[in-house]
């Protein structure tokens, strides 16, 4: 209980006078600092970050490219070692990388020589150590399905093309019931199309699952299209947050309820106006 | 939107299927018949055979001319015209005593290739006969619980190409055991690579031959006592000790370079460490494990003969070797005979470890 407490009093001095209730808040980056040594001496790259986000939101990351967005992600996620501040997942501060943050990367990286449905085993088969064999298969299956590969569980990851491999990826990341979900430009490399398809899949089982996500882009359309918050940070060194924008849709949307709605150009001008400042 | 993907079931083919499998992707698949494709697939490749054993039969004309000229003016020299003449009726009636000792051509290479074969049917047929002969004499010997009496007659050619294979395929097997599993853990840990390095370094250049002098100095001893056949053990260990260099950089390298993607991933799903090796780690860095591995089978066929040869152990080098002291009219020519099997053999085993690494790896497009 001292954890949320002491969280609580952080919340009070958010910089952007939001205040929320300590016990809504899933992960909270506090005062978050990242330095990179270099022979010139040290480039700061992040300082002073403060982000609070919520159970079951959908927050969207938007900045210029080098701006430290894929290193705040992956300092959450563990993978890259904090310089000063904290990040905790209800109230815990974190230890390194771990399941409770699923992480979608940017390249779909599934293991080539493994199957659509191997993949997608290797994260559940450790997540769920005593579930029976066929449970396990089951939950994988699940998630294959749910992302539209329900004929290529035995393809080769390497057969798959780079959009069919992505949604390998989503399912897998799902399957391990993260409670933080993590996105790092999943959709970037894909064409505009199935891009599209992919946004609609992962908001559809977003909205049955409702993981708490943050995720980077760098399209402004699809920021809007999948947030509840967008989050605008300043170009680096020592970026910080810079703006946040509420998109107040109602779920579940659809693309062309989104985009028929009178405030999404209202929207669009604001983190447009944002980014070219 | 649907994307329509047919199920590939699981293949789980009986050995028999898995056999043709494997004879069908060793075979590079046929092109599509065409003039072109003939003509760069078939008459070029025949082109060239014909180019290379033609020039092969002049030099080889031009150099027994010299030889059989020398041996004229030496004899002119030496001991008068009536000699001179003696020598030249003598060369050109093909007689064995005075045929000059060259290189051989190519129709006496094939003539020594047809006398091989026709000695290992030779001396097959003896050994047929011979087991046939002995075999109720070593019923009742092992029955007495005496040693059997076993045929101990001169190999054939045919007997050294297997004998050769198989110490080259046990110093294959001892490479792999020992570079596979050192070259993972050195590959893992920055500092133990850094720590080893010089070791590798220092030792991976040393010649065949001085490899085989320290194994002959350990096995000498340690096969004191026993019965064993101590001139295979020491070719196959020198062999293995040369060879497996090559597995050992590439596993440590293949081990080291694992796409940073897959290890993020491995540590999101916090695997265990014996899990993020065999799941993650040793499949990703297969290919470059297997390019160690044909590397090491070549040089282990490539130094095998030197070993053998210096070893005294048989096989083919030793064949070479044996065949070079004897001097014999058709010696040189059993030579390039040895020279052209060495050659096929260690090409069809590379094709082999080749097919075998497509099959394995997911990275389908190894080449040669």
């Amino acid at each position: 209980m001292e954890m949320v407490v002491e969280v609580s009093k952080q919340a009070q001095g958010h910089e952007n006078g939001v205040v929320y209730p300590s016990d809504n808040i899933m992960l909270d980056l506090h005062d978050l600092k990242k330095v990179y040594p270099t022979p010139k001496g040290d480039y700061v790259v992040l300082e002073h970050l403060n982000l609070q986000i919520l159970k079951e939101e959908f927050v969207t990351i938007i900045g210029h490219s080098g701006c430290g967005k894929t290193t705040m992600l992956s300092m959450i996620a563990g993978l890259n070692p904090i310089s000063d501040g904290r990040i905790s997942v209800l109230g815990n501060p974190i230890k390194g990388p771990g399941p409770d943050r699923g992480v979608i990367f940017q390249a779909p990286s599934l293991m080539p020589w493994m199957t659509a449905l191997q993949n997608v085993m290797l994260g559940v088969n450790q997540v769920f150590p005593h579930a029976s064999k066929s449970q396990r298969k089951d939950i994988a299956m699940y998630y294959l399905d749910k992302v539209g590969l329900e004929g290529a569980f035995h393809k080769k990851a390497n057969e798959l093309s780079q959009g069919m491999q992505q949604r390998v990826g989503i399912a897998r990341a799902f399957a391990i019931k993260p409670k933080v979900l993590l996105l790092d430009e999943p959709f970037g490399m894909l064409d505009s199309l199935t891009r599209g398809e992919l946004q609609d899949i992962l908001i559809e089982i977003w909205n049955k699952e409702k993981i708490t996500a943050v995720m980077i882009t760098h399209d402004v359309d699809e920021a809007i299209f999948l947030a509840d918050r967008v989050v605008m940070m300043t170009s680096g060194p020592r970026a910080k947050i810079g703006d946040v924008l509420s998109i107040d849709f109602e779920r579940p949307r659809t693309r062309k309820s989104v985009l028929e709605h009178d405030d999404y150009y209202k929207y669009r001008k604001h983190l447009i106006d944002f980014l070219e400042h | 939107m649907k994307q329509s993907v047919t199920v590939v079931q699981d293949e789980k083919g009986n050995f028999g299927t898995m056999v043709k499998d494997f004879a069908i992707k060793l075979i590079p698949a046929m092109p599509k018949w065409n003039g072109k494709t003939l003509v760069r697939k078939v008459l070029i490749p025949l082109a060239s055979i014909i180019l290379f054993v033609g020039l092969w039969h002049v030099g080889a004309k031009a150099l027994y001319n010299i030889e059989a000229d020398y041996k004229i003016q030496k004899a002119l020299t030496d001991q008068g015209q009536e000699a001179a003449d003696q020598m030249a009726a003598c060369i050109a009636s093909g007689d064995v005593s005075c045929q000059p000792n060259t290189l051989p051509s190519p129709a006496q290479v094939w003539t020594s290739f047809n006398t091989l074969i026709a000695d290992h049917k030779a001396i097959s047929a003896d050994k047929a006969e011979f087991k046939a002969k002995t075999a109720a004499l070593n019923a009742t010997r092992e029955a007495e619980g005496k040693a059997p009496i076993v045929y101990t007659g001169r190999p054939s050619f045919v007997d050294q190409i297997f004998t050769s294979l198989k110490t080259v395929f046990a110093g294959f097997l001892l490479a792999l055991i020992i570079a596979v599993p050192v070259g993972v853990i050195i590959g893992l840990s920055t500092t133990l690579r850094n720590s080893f390095n010089w070791l590798i370094q220092i030792f991976k250049p040393v010649s065949p031959v001085v490899w085989l002098l320290l194994v002959f100095m350990i096995v000498k001893t340690m096969t004191k006592d026993s019965d064993s056949d101590s001139a295979f053990i020491i070719s196959f260990i020198s062999v293995g000790l040369c060879a497996m260099w090559a597995t050992l950089v590439n596993t440590a390298m293949g081990v080291a370079t694992v796409d940073k993607d897959y290890i993020n991933v491995a540590k999101v799903l916090k695997l265990g460490p014996i899990q993020k090796v065999f799941k993650v780690i040793l499949p990703s860095s297969l290919p470059l494990i297997f390019t160690g591995l044909r590397i090491t089978l070549s040089v282990a066929w490539m130094v095998l003969i030197a070993i053998e040869l210096l070893a005294q152990s048989p096989g083919l080098g030793s064949f070479v070797w044996e065949e070079f002291q004897n001097g014999a009219i058709d010696s040189n020519s059993k030579i390039i005979v040895a020279m052209f099997v060495i050659g096929i053999i260690g090409f069809l085993l590379d094709r082999i470890m080749l097919t075998i690494q497509n099959m394995v790896s997911f990275n389908k497009n190894a080449t040669a």
